[in-house]
């Protein structure tokens, strides 16, 4: 592991001399996309094909920040489920509150249903308040994330364990929220979602507002995690993962760094969660276990983990994939996903977005996006 | 006290099953390094085998017999495949394995789902082991006890190769120090192998043994994995012994657990125990320096 | 630094085409506005074929139960179709997977209703995809035909319940027991909505009937490790155990059950979630005159029961066995012909209009619908499983119960909802 120190082929070589096609590029790029987003996309998609497309662009966001994480960072972050819950639940949860405040209830639907008491349990009070469960849907997963970082980075527990690890914590948070039915919702999660913030969901125009903030979250966040990339903190996370005991002789704490990296990708998640719940309406244990959270991975490693632009339209597609292919092949589908898991990983380690420079650079093999193992 | 006995006996049990299902990793991932989320599939393997094999030997216990080492060459030649085909080229690279494997793992339950249709399969047990025997008010489930006692002699095989064969010389010699193992003339690619064979094929072991307890199906696999990792990231890499004692502590956690509060909450404090224990000692209970994960 | 000043414009253009968009939609609808204008499916029925959707797991977890739904919903469709089909038309399935996920139900069934503009959806499973596409169907006022025995407290205008409701299914099951002297019970379950609700149902049933529940134990779904619930169970001194364990881990808890000595004769365990297709996974060995409630078995007597399953035999092959779920997945196919032809019309409000009263002889003999609940008249029926792997029947209601999914008829439930 120690001998790579050439720069992997995922990572992005600084353009030496900027000429002026390379500079406008990234804004040209960045541009295009929002066009692409916020103007074209709402004219020509119907509703229900905008709704899924807002889905995806959820998954999307957390794509940003496995690309963040795990890409550039060399984490491994298998637990993305935990935090897109974390957030998906404290949106929810005052989404609920406040349905329930509009027909007059103090309860949520749910738990008038299969609840055991009549007053409103004492952590979701708070969530009535608006202001205070939007910053709960990106600080919560974050001091989650802070947490459990801090100790892992501190004790330097290698990238394998870090990855178990962040499963069992994925696995112990389904099995809790699915057995608190009372006061979670339990497998059922929270459904029914009728409003947004005093804007009625039924109502197809305001689906397309969700959309269109959705598709602004995202651009924003692309446009955080591109500045995080090329700043100082960028050049350092990427050192970390090729060669953690050598920025470790320079004097920085590498875990302090890859703390960063995993909290900031902990908050996209958590955003993710917080828009997806308006986008379809629902959120549940069911996605926050084991398998959505190796799900929430496999479209960054699909499309390119540590290219921006990879990762988001890698979690476009195969999210695309799923929906439209699992219908017609369900069978065909499963064998294609594990396929697709196998080639991408396995074989172009930096996915797609890597094919072009691959091909280019046929002659220098490529090596393995490192680990920090 | 009978009580207390009764629960002992099931933490037992349920530490033997997590033994039984762990073994194979304390090989590929304690000693290898590699991070095969197929082995719940290879388990899979071992339990379809037991099913294939009932299909034409009709003796209940003379089948179970059979399929114990048809298993073992079914999971390990399975799994010495995977190695030849994949895994070799990611040595380098144990977290990309993780997810290499896990696809590897979908196309093995979607192949199980064809073959043998998505519905559970079921297996007859043989008599003697569907029974149970009293010991002092206690009741002690044969089939519980005849895993035990697999898990055992599993445990014992294992280390009889590992510290007696020249296999089992080699096997540590290529962990401790592959680049002195090939200057030694060891052929480490060749060990890696036939490490690997030997993990898979206790995989299938156990896959045969939890037909006497849980259902056979296409997912059979999944139900264990996470599992199974988490006895050895506790037990410690490298280190039988650890997977050993983590995987009977955890059984009898469970058990204690279970009885005082409900399943669900037991599952969840076992799980944020361990989180908690591998923040304390990330290690595990006992460590052996290895290539790929030091 | 460049990078800086890039994502500062890229920045303003997002911002300033967010705050376009939200100028645009300011006219969206506020919570409680009168939405139901516009909003309402525009099923399509202006060709020869009509579309029908069918959303079920096809692939994941729950694809073991609902694929045999997904079968006998279209050998109804096919059965429809030889007789010429619905009002002349020609059903044309539309078949959606789940994936035993319940956004992606939801999802689905958004797309069957405005892209394929089905007339009617039949299907889903559990509850918790019930519930995830209730919204759903309620917002595009669209029909969705839902075949398995569940929880009951639930109503929706656009849902028609053909599997039974509590006081079908669960309540005789109480009666039974009770009439057998087993009046001290031992209630074990899967942790989910189905079960707990259930348990609570049967709480206040025991507490208004001189019963007992001596225990109560949940297991995550998918748990494969019951050794200590049934050592619970063992020690308990109950008479039966209630099941309302679902999937995977019944094969579990049967297994370990019989391990630990425990018998049919020496605590029967009357389980609500097992089927024929599920007896033949767990296997006979360890299920052999164990109790069932539903309200049809494979050996219900009947003709029209002889040629359901000679058709689906003959479609699906000779081992596959036909159980309750296929059965109220079928006759939903057939009762909602019979509405549609009673109303003269695909409309829904229509249709909806002429449910009350409509009768089918289904498989598990004559079925009547409710219009005011949108539920189906169903007799209990307590089995026994046999030898071979089909369940026979060893006691019935005598005649179809009237559906009650709030329990509003009966004075000991009158705290549950």
């Amino acid at each position: 592991m120690t001998t790579t120190v050439t720069p992997t082929a995922p990572a992005p070589a600084q353009p030496s001399a900027p000429s002026v096609l390379t500079r406008l590029r990234v804004p040209g790029g960045f541009l295009l996309g929002a066009v692409l987003l916020l103007g074209v996309a709402p004219l020509v998609l119907p509703d229900f094909r905008l709704s899924l497309l807002a889905k995806y662009l959820c998954y999307a966001i957390v794509a940003v920040g496995v690309s963040l994480a795990w890409g550039r960072g060399g984490l491994m972050v298998l637990g993305q489920g935990v935090f897109f819950g974390l957030g998906g639940y404290a949106m929810a949860m005052h989404l609920k509150l406040a349905d329930a405040a509009a027909t007059g209830q103090t309860l949520p639907d749910f738990m008038q249903l299969y609840g055991t008491s009549d007053t409103l349990p004492w952590w979701w009070k708070p969530f009535g308040n608006p202001l205070f469960a939007i910053a709960m849907t990106v600080l919560l997963p974050m001091a989650v994330a802070a947490v459990l970082g801090f100790f892992v980075f501190r004790r330097r527990v290698k990238g394998a364990y870090f990855a178990i690890l962040s499963q069992a914590l994925a696995a112990a948070l389904a099995i809790w929220l699915v057995g608190q039915q009372a006061t979670t919702g339990g497998t059922n999660g929270l459904t029914d979602i009728q409003g947004f913030f005093g804007y009625d969901l039924n109502d197809p125009v305001n689906q397309r507002t969700v959309y269109v903030i959705i598709a602004a979250a995202l651009l924003l966040v692309m446009a955080l995690a591109r500045q995080l990339f090329v700043s100082r903190f960028g050049e350092l996370l990427v050192a970390v993962r090729d060669s953690e005991e050598r920025v470790r002789f320079l004097g920085y704490n590498p875990a302090n760094v890859k703390l960063v990296a995993y909290v900031v990708a902990a908050g996209m998640a958590g955003l993710a969660g917080a828009l997806f719940v308006p986008a379809v309406g629902i959120i549940s244990p069911a996605l926050i276990g084991i398998v959505p959270s190796i799900g929430f991975v496999i479209g960054a490693a699909v499309g390119g983990r540590a290219s921006l632009v990879g990762a988001v339209l890698g979690a476009i597609a195969v999210a695309w994939a799923q929906s439209t292919l699992s219908d017609a092949f369900p069978a065909a589908w499963t064998y294609l996903q594990g396929l697709l898991f196998v080639l991408a990983v396995g074989f172009l380690p930096g996915g797609l977005a890597s094919l072009a420079t691959v091909v280019r650079n046929r002659r220098t093999r490529p090596t393995g996006s490192g680990e920090t193992a | 006290m009978t009580v207390i006995l009764n629960q002992s006996f099931t933490g037992i049990s349920i530490g033997a099953v997590l033994l039984l299902i762990a073994l194979g990793l304390t090989l590929t991932f304690g000693q290898m390094g590699v991070i095969n989320m197929a082995h719940g599939e290879f388990i899979m393997a071992g339990a379809y085998t037991t099913y294939v094999l009932q299909q034409s030997i009709s003796g209940a216990g003379v089948s179970l017999l059979v399929a114990l080492p048809l298993a073992f060459l079914v999971a390990g030649s399975l799994g010495a495949l995977l190695e030849w085909l994949l895994i070799r080229r990611l040595y380098t690279r144990p977290l990309d394995t993780l997810l290499v494997t896990w696809g590897v793992s979908l196309m093995l339950q979607q192949l199980a789902r064809d073959i043998f249709g998505a519905p559970n399969v079921q297996t007859r047990a043989p008599d003697l082991l569907t029974g149970n025997i009293s010991v002092g008010g206690i009741t002690l489930a044969n089939s519980r006890l005849f895993i035990l006692g697999l898990a055992l002699l599993c445990v014992l095989g294992l280390t009889l190769v590992l510290r007696l064969t020249p296999l089992g010389r080699r096997i540590r010699a290529v962990v401790q120090n592959r680049d002195l193992a090939e200057v030694s003339g060891i052929a480490s690619e060749q060990v890696d192998r036939t490490t690997f064979f030997i993990g898979s094929g206790l995989a299938g072991v156990a896959g045969v043994a939890l037909t006497l307890v849980g259902p056979i199906g296409p997912t059979t696999g999944t139900n264990y994995i996470v599992d199974a990792f988490l006895v050895v990231v506790v037990g410690g890499i490298g280190q039988l012994k650890g997977s050993v004692i983590t995987a009977f502590v955890l059984g009898v956690l469970q058990a204690v657990l279970e009885y005082s509060t409900t399943i669900s909450v037991a599952k969840v404090v076992v799980l944020v125990a361990i989180v908690a224990f591998l923040q304390w000692r990330p290690q595990g209970l006992y460590t052996l320096r290895t290539r790929s994960l030091a | 630094m460049s990078g800086l000043s890039i994502s500062r414009r890229g920045l303003l253009a997002g911002v300033s085409a967010l705050g376009a968009s939200a100028a645009l939609s300011a006219c969206g609808a506020k919570t409680g506005d009168d939405t139901s204008s516009g909003t309402a499916a525009k099923a399509d029925t202006s060709g020869s074929t009509v579309k029908v959707g069918l959303l079920n797991s096809l692939s994941g977890t729950m694809a073991i139960s609902e694929v045999t739904v997904h079968n006998a919903l279209l050998l109804a469709v096919k059965e429809i179709n030889a007789v010429g089909g619905v009002l002349g038309k020609q059903l044309k399935p539309i078949s959606q997977d789940g994936a035993s996920d319940w956004p992606t139900f939801a999802e689905k069934a958004e797309g069957l209703i405005t892209d394929d503009k089905v007339v009617a959806t039949f299907g889903c499973w559990t509850s918790a995809s019930r519930k995830a596409v209730k919204p759903v169907f309620e917002r595009h006022k669209s029909l969705l035909f839902y075949p398995v025995q569940y929880e009951g407290l639930e109503q929706s205008p656009y849902i028609f319940y053909t599997g039974a409701t509590t006081n079908q299914q669960i309540v005789p099951a109480l009666d039974y027991l009770k009439k057998q002297g087993l009046t001290r019970l031992y209630l074990v379950g899967s942790d989910y909505v189905f079960p707990r609700t259930a348990n609570k149902i049967i709480k206040a049933y025991a507490d208004a009937n001189g019963m007992k529940v001596v225990g109560e134990d949940y297991a995550p779904l998918g748990s494969t490790e019951f050794s200590t619930i049934v050592n619970k169970v063992k020690d308990s001194g109950a008479d039966a155990v209630f099941n309302t364990l679902n999937g995977d881990s019944n094969v579990a808890f049967f297994k370990e059950y019989k391990s630990s000595g425990l018998t049919a004769k020496s605590m029967p365990v009357l389980s609500v979630s097992i089927a024929e297709e599920e007896v033949k996974s767990i296997g006979t060995q360890y299920l052999e005159g164990q109790l069932t409630a539903w309200n049809y078995y494979q050996t219900t007597p009947g003709a029209a029961n002889t040629e359901f399953v000679k058709a689906y035999q003959a479609a699906y092959g000779k081992d596959k066995p036909t159980s309750d779920p296929m059965e109220a997945a079928y006759i939903s196919v057939y009762l909602w012909k019979e509405m549609v032809e009673k109303a003269g019309s695909f409309d829904v409000a229509k249709v909806k209009a002429a449910t009350d009263g409509i009768e089918f002889d289904a498989p598990e003999g004559k079925v009547t619908v409710d219009g005011a609940t949108q539920h189906v008249y169903k007799t209990a029926r307590i089995g026994k499983v046999g030898a071979d792997g089909l369940i026979e029947e060893v006691w019935n209601s005598g005649k179809p119960i009237k559906p009650d999914p709030y329990l509003k008829g009966y004075a000991w439930a009158s705290g549950l909802s």
